[in-house]
């Protein structure tokens, strides 16, 4: 089979553009949303999955506005409630692949339940968080991931409280494939959200991402390429990072495959079989 | 009819038995006093049918779970009273914008706050038609006996099909708790809306279409036409606009598809209003009290009707103005400190004397207090 070229590849990857949306988007020039959607649009068509048959559903922030680009069955939501809706899309048609996308406000703040019960029941979801470490649609507000000390418009002195850690988090509340890459890795990220589709359960992929018009002027982190740039620095293969003294980690990113578990039911599917089950007692 | 149709049930009951007879296939809510039957109802009922019951985190996530079910094709419902409700309103606000139909219970129990959860209210009145931010135009219908609640649980999820929007059962603890002998509806006996779907293919598809009626046909996720749904105000393609010209028209839809529609919408019980000076003017538990109070003080031969309102919201102003056009005063009783009555004043005639008998101390009107109110006015 004769190799594709670059050029068939990004022709390929613009079909799952909606054809009627007007661009530009809404994310600012160097944003690490867009390689985080390029990411994920080559891992859908890696998997040949139909577009009819999936479902992207967000909340609301700039990367909640993921979905209204893309050409798929898009539920835009409300604030934080990404994963409620897509659990009830989920069972309601679990023969659809469900992927949210959403930020660290959204899933980790005001979205914090959801978040946790998704992952606890298992359900076949795929939860992409770009995390960049602020609220950036509301101009730099210090969020559930912003790192204690850091700055932004409602931490202007400096962070009192302490950042999440979405994946520690994901993984005690029972989901069962939690990764993390960062927007410098592009294609680890496509391959991580690749396996996160195929594997059959509640599945998280953080991808660290720059706001430089935020996070990166208020903390001094430079300019998207800084930024980007830095995350490569900073990420420490997760193989490199258990053999490695907690305090060296500080500051860094652990990424690649973080976590799996195949052994736990997923939630449709007990279900199912419980309906089954009434079936065959009439 | 077969006699094993008969049923000793109550009303949360009630209500599972007509959602299901309309098409329920998918539920999802949170345990609160006093609607937590109809989710324990629908757990046992909807896996037996290849139906879907989940019990979500809070009430926020179960109105969202239900809205995203119904986007799939599945007709929803979530089931609470006044704190769940509370919560529900931002996203049921969402199910308003995006037109997407569901049914919402609320089995309602005194407030303000955690109130009075095992008695009986009717003050989420105004919340079932205003509880959400913005502009929008509301149904909510309330039924007052058992029976009723399959009636109008069946109504509910053909007007929320029919008009591509949520509706509001104003159920009440009275009605929800109590048990009454029901005869269950027959396959075929009452007539099951479904929504609309578009007949165009998908490179012609306008999901939010403006038409005749004012209801744009609706694809289930999966049926191939991949539109986007967002609770940002949209263009007809479902794409969020800051356009004036595109603004208007759509949240005049959102009013007119259902107000243009009020007379469809509107039903009302009428009993012993063809000579009647006065009327009492109830809906849910009270309508109960005041149709006894009527007959109670007909025998006595005063000229007193009642109005029963199972339509609360669009209010039925031209129905009520024609009822009322020979009376001389209506008592309008209701479990709150006066709610429906504020519509009541609005659309009346100024010689036409109004007045109220209230309670809210989690206690029924009886149809003494009825009685000595209509003494009083007399």
């Amino acid at each position: 089979m004769a190799a594709t070229t670059e050029k068939q590849r990004s022709d390929a990857i613009l079909t799952y553009l909606r054809p009627r949306k007007k661009f530009p988007s809404v994310w600012c020039a160097g944003c690490g949303n867009g390689i985080v959607m390029s990411a994920l649009v080559r891992a859908i068509d890696n998997l040949k999955l139909d577009k009819n048959e999936v479902i992207m559903v967000s909340g609301i922030g700039c990367t909640s506005r993921m979905p209204v680009y893309l050409d798929f069955n898009s539920l835009h939501t409300t604030h934080g409630r990404a994963l409620a809706f897509a659990t009830g899309a989920k069972f309601a048609q679990p023969k659809m692949k469900v992927i949210v996308v959403t930020g660290d406000g959204d899933s980790l703040a005001i979205g914090g339940n959801h978040f946790i019960h998704a992952c606890r029941r298992n359900i076949d979801i795929t939860c992409i968080l770009i995390n960049n470490h602020i609220y950036g649609m509301t101009g730099g507000q210090g969020s559930p991931t912003t790192p204690a000390g850091s700055f932004s418009t409602t931490t202007p002195y400096g962070n009192s409280e302490k950042a999440f850690d979405p994946c520690a988090l994901a993984q005690a509340a029972g989901a069962t494939f939690v990764a993390r890459h960062t927007v410098h890795h592009a294609p680890q990220l496509e391959k991580i959200i690749m396996q996160a589709i195929e594997h059959r359960g509640f599945s998280l992929v953080e991808a660290i991402s720059n706001c430089h018009t935020y996070y990166g002027r208020l903390n001094k982190s430079g300019d998207a390429v800084a930024m980007i740039k830095s995350f490569k620095e900073r990420a420490v293969p997760v193989s490199k990072a258990k053999d490695m003294p907690a305090e060296e980690l500080v500051g860094k990113f652990v990424v690649g495959n973080l976590y799996e578990n195949t052994v736990k039911t997923e939630f449709c599917d007990e279900y199912q079989k419980m309906v089954d089950m009434l079936a065959a007692r009439k | 009819m077969a006699e094993h149709k008969r049923k000793l049930m109550q009303g949360n009951i009630a209500c599972v038995q007509g959602a299901i007879y309309a098409g329920m296939r998918f539920f999802a809510g949170y345990p609160i006093t006093p609607s937590t039957e109809v989710a324990e109802g629908s757990a046992r009922e909807l896996p037996k049918i290849g139906g879907r019951f989940i019990q979500m985190e809070d009430e926020i996530a179960s109105i969202a779970a239900v809205i995203a079910a119904s986007v799939t094709g599945k007709k929803s419902m979530t089931a609470t009273s006044g704190p769940g409700f509370s919560l529900m309103l931002e996203n049921i606000g969402y199910a308003y914008i995006t037109e997407t139909p569901c049914v919402i219970v609320n089995v309602q129990r005194g407030g303000p706050s955690t109130g009075l959860p095992t008695k009986v209210s009717q003050s989420d009145t105004m919340q079932a038609r205003w509880g959400t931010h913005g502009d929008y135009t509301a149904i909510a219908v309330a039924p007052s006996s058992v029976g009723d609640t399959i009636t109008e649980t069946i109504r509910a999820f053909n007007l929320a099909e029919r008009f591509r929007t949520p509706v509001t059962i104003l159920l009440d603890e009275v009605i929800g708790h109590m048990r009454e002998m029901v005869t269950l509806p027959e396959p075929g006996q009452y007539p099951i809306l479904d929504r609309v779907k578009p007949t165009v293919p998908p490179d012609k598809f306008e999901p939010f279409a403006m038409t005749a009626n004012l209801v744009s046909p609706m694809p289930a996720y999966g049926e191939g036409y991949r539109y986007n749904v967002t609770g940002l105000t949209h263009d007809t393609m479902g794409f969020a606009t800051n356009r004036a010209d595109e603004i208007w028209p759509k949240l005049d839809k959102l009013k007119n598809k259902i107000e243009h529609y009020t007379d469809e919408i509107a039903k009302l019980r009428v009993e012993m209003m063809d000579d009647a000076e006065i009327a009492y003017i109830s809906y849910g538990t009270v309508a109960r009290t005041s149709l006894q109070a009527a007959s109670i003080a007909r025998t006595a031969g005063v000229k007193v009707g009642s109005i029963q309102l199972y339509t609360i919201w669009p209010f039925p102003d031209k129905q009520l103005l024609e009822l009322c056009a020979r009376c001389k005063k209506v008592i309008v009783g209701e479990l709150n400190m006066g709610q429906i009555v504020h519509e009541v004043k609005r659309v009346l005639p100024r010689d036409i004397e109004v007045h109220t008998v209230q309670r809210y101390d989690g206690e029924i009107l009886t149809p003494l207090q009825l009685l000595k109110k209509l003494e009083e006015v007399m």
